[in-house]
């Protein structure tokens, strides 16, 4: 502790930023905050797991039910309700962890206003803690599946591929939801409704080819198509056409690839251009 | 000092807050009217702010409400972005400034402890090391498991102060720490940044309590409307600290509280307190003789009339009365004439200790005190204010003399 000892050399303060104070701190502290987040939603309370995963469960009880007996649709689909299960628990991954990421800086206000850290590492680690709740469901989904008589495909290895790009779509909106709440605050109540469009405007109730054509031009533009459609070809049923054939043109995958790239690219322009004057707006 | 680094140096600093003359806050907003212009307030909260902080050193900085320090600190602590200016920093920093931030209810003390290590920079592994000591010095070792919304406001706060005594940052942001906590906690504050100057770590404290600047800074700073009013001696800053803080001109008080009689035959119509200069401050230095003017008001013949007032401390305690029978204020002939207005003037040494007093006046008739014509009841108030501070309310004449005899060599056995 004497003066001689060390004398360490003046350097520059760099102020607040999205990533500020090296990647190791970033990605210990990401992962400090979700799995303390995620224990204590989880194993702090009894019923806790049960309870977060019994709305993605009735929920897909709610529409098996009515597209399956009522509207007698899913019938003609080979393994409508596995698909409509996977469909639904990848969905509400995207659902929750966007949801959750829209207030979360301001959430998070007293630490946001009183401490230096990266600010990134908030919107990231609702992701992170939602990513842990999927995987624990997508576990859950198989277990079903091969206890419904559903045989192990090869292809199921490929799935986390399309899982991962999921993440990366919904980091991407999340961070640019996070960073838009701050200023604006109806985008709460905008995102609670364009979640609902999402849900409706993917082919995640329904397959691909059942889209009319004058309608075909929403693939085009859909992230989620190619991944609900995909996912289905590596989950249940590898004849099902794949989306380029679906959408009838490459622009099928191009142009979704294009929105995921485009949304992560804004979202993260927006949250580093304003993250030095969060503490500020708050 | 000389010899030491500097530690901190901040140069030019300029910081200002855009507040918006009328919030958009909402996308509907903006979409309805894209191209409306948002106006904006600009509040310059530091303009050109320099110091340097040799390592080892115990900064003071001291300022009003809303003068700037707080922003100072925040920019230190990379939690604002300077507009202009340069801030450098030698070792790490403990960015925290208040106790207790960060802290997750909904978490174990456990689970806090780690994340708070993290947060100041430390590996998991450095902070799970760190955890144990933290726990000891808290002394909650059976409640690691427990929740922190379970906590009581003691326990968490222990925990806080436990999580910053712990921090080997080498330079430490703290900001009105002291205020928080009983009076045993704020002891324990007290000792602990008395313990981390010996240390030789460097410390910029921000306060509003100048014994605290004094009894700790080795040099302090002021600031005012965003730049450094005064820089040095700790005396020299909390005096100055304190005669600002008291400079502005008094309020007057309303005539509230009037006696029975007020009205019927005279008032006491105004009071207020002067200094030397003749100006109406809201705070007298200690010392500084307090001038006590009425403007008294007869409404019906006043028969031998008397001007009598008190000095109040805030507590309720007397500590300062005029002797009964009151002073006569009635002149040669004893009386004061229907419609007649007078001021009496009254010269009063200030022996008084800091803190605040209030003036009760009295106007009453017949030679008597008691035969009361108006009470004002508080008439006005004031602070008295300087940087010795004791629990009397004033401050007698006094001093100290030690004698000493001479040593026998030997305890001295009674019966010689």
């Amino acid at each position: 502790m004497s003066a001689t000892a060390h004398a360490p050399a003046l350097r520059e303060v760099p102020g607040p930023s999205a990533l500020a104070g090296g990647p190791r701190r970033f990605f210990t502290l990401t992962w400090l905050l979700s799995t303390t987040e995620f224990k204590a939603n989880y194993f702090g309370t009894a019923l806790g797991y049960v309870w977060s995963v019994m709305r993605p469960l009735l929920l897909f009880g709610v529409l098996y039910t009515v597209f399956t007996k009522i509207f007698r649709f899913g019938d003609q689909i080979p393994h409508y309700g596995a698909l409509l299960l996977f469909n639904i628990m990848l969905y509400q991954f995207f659902g929750e962890a966007t949801s959750q990421s829209v207030a979360c800086v301001v959430r998070n206000e007293s630490i946001v206003r009183k401490t230096q850290f990266p600010r990134l590492v908030i919107p990231l680690s609702v992701v992170l803690t939602n990513f842990f709740n999927l995987c624990l469901n997508v576990v859950l989904v198989f277990v079903i599946l091969v206890a419904t008589g559903v045989d192990p495909k090869v292809t199921w290895l490929a799935l986390p591929l399309i899982v991962a790009l999921l993440v990366i779509l919904s980091t991407g909106v999340s961070i640019l939801l996070s960073a838009l709440y701050v200023r604006f605050r109806d985008v709460a109540q905008i995102w609670g409704v364009m979640t609902l469009v999402i849900f409706y405007g993917s082919p995640l109730l329904y397959p691909v080819e059942k889209v009319p054509h004058s309608l075909r031009f929403l693939l085009f533009i859909n992230p989620f198509a190619p991944l609900f459609e995909e996912a289905r070809r590596l989950l249940v049923d590898p004849t099902a056409p794949s989306i380029v054939d679906a959408a009838g043109s490459a622009l099928g995958i191009v142009g979704p690839a294009a929105v995921t790239v485009g949304l992560c690219a804004l979202g993260l322009w927006l949250f580093t251009r304003d993250a030095p004057r969060i503490a500020e707006e708050l | 000092m000389t010899e030491h680094p500097i530690a901190v140096e901040v140069e030019d600093l300029h910081k200002a807050f855009r507040v918006p003359r009328h919030r958009v806050d909402t996308l509907k907003e903006r979409a309805l009217h894209p191209f409306a212009p948002i106006e904006y307030t600009s509040l310059r909260a530091l303009r050109g702010i320099s110091f340097q902080v040799a390592e080892g050193e115990l900064l003071g900085i001291a300022g009003r409400n809303g003068s700037g320090k707080t922003t100072l600190l925040k920019l230190v602590a990379s939690i604002y972005r300077a507009d202009r200016g340069r801030i450098r920093i030698a070792g790490n920093l403990a960015p925290f400034i208040e106790l207790g931030v960060g802290f997750n209810p909904s978490f174990t003390a456990r689970e806090n402890v780690l994340l708070n290590g993290v947060m100041m920079g430390l590996t998991p592994k450095e902070a799970r090391r760190r955890f144990d000591e933290v726990i000891e010095f808290a002394e909650l070792g059976e409640f690691v498991e427990m929740k922190l919304k379970n906590y009581s406001t003691g326990m968490s706060m222990r925990l806080a102060f436990a999580l910053m005594v712990q921090s080997e940052a080498d330079v430490m942001l703290i900001d009105e720490v002291l205020a928080v906590g009983d009076a045993s906690f704020a002891q324990k504050c007290m000792d602990s940044l008395q313990a981390f100057r010996d240390e030789g770590r460097t410390i910029l404290l921000v306060t509003h309590d100048t014994e605290s600047l004094r009894r700790l800074s080795d040099r302090a700073i002021l600031i005012e409307d965003g730049v450094i009013d005064i820089a040095g001696d700790p005396d020299d800053v909390a005096h100055r600290y304190l005669e600002i803080n008291f400079a502005g001109r008094a309020e007057p008080l309303p005539a509230v509280g009037d006696g029975a009689a007020a009205g019927r035959r005279g008032t006491i119509a105004d009071v207020w307190l002067e200094d030397s200069d003749g100006e109406r401050p809201r705070g007298f230095e200690q010392g500084d003789p307090l001038n006590l003017v009425a403007v008294i008001e007869a409404t019906q013949e006043i028969d031998r009339p008397g001007f009598g007032f008190e000095i109040c401390s805030t507590d309720g305690a007397r500590v300062f009365a005029t002797p009964v029978p009151p002073r006569s204020v009635g002149g040669p002939d004893e009386k004061l004439q229907a419609g007649e207005r007078i001021t009496v003037r009254a010269t009063v040494a200030n022996p008084l200790a800091p803190g605040s007093y209030t003036v009760n006046c009295s106007l009453s008739q017949h030679d008597n005190g008691f035969d009361v014509v108006h009470l004002r009841e508080p008439a006005a108030e004031f602070v008295v204010w300087g940087t010795r501070r004791t629990a009397g309310y004033v401050e007698l004449d006094w001093d100290l003399e030690v004698e000493r005899e001479p040593r026998t060599g030997a305890v001295r056995a009674g019966g010689e």
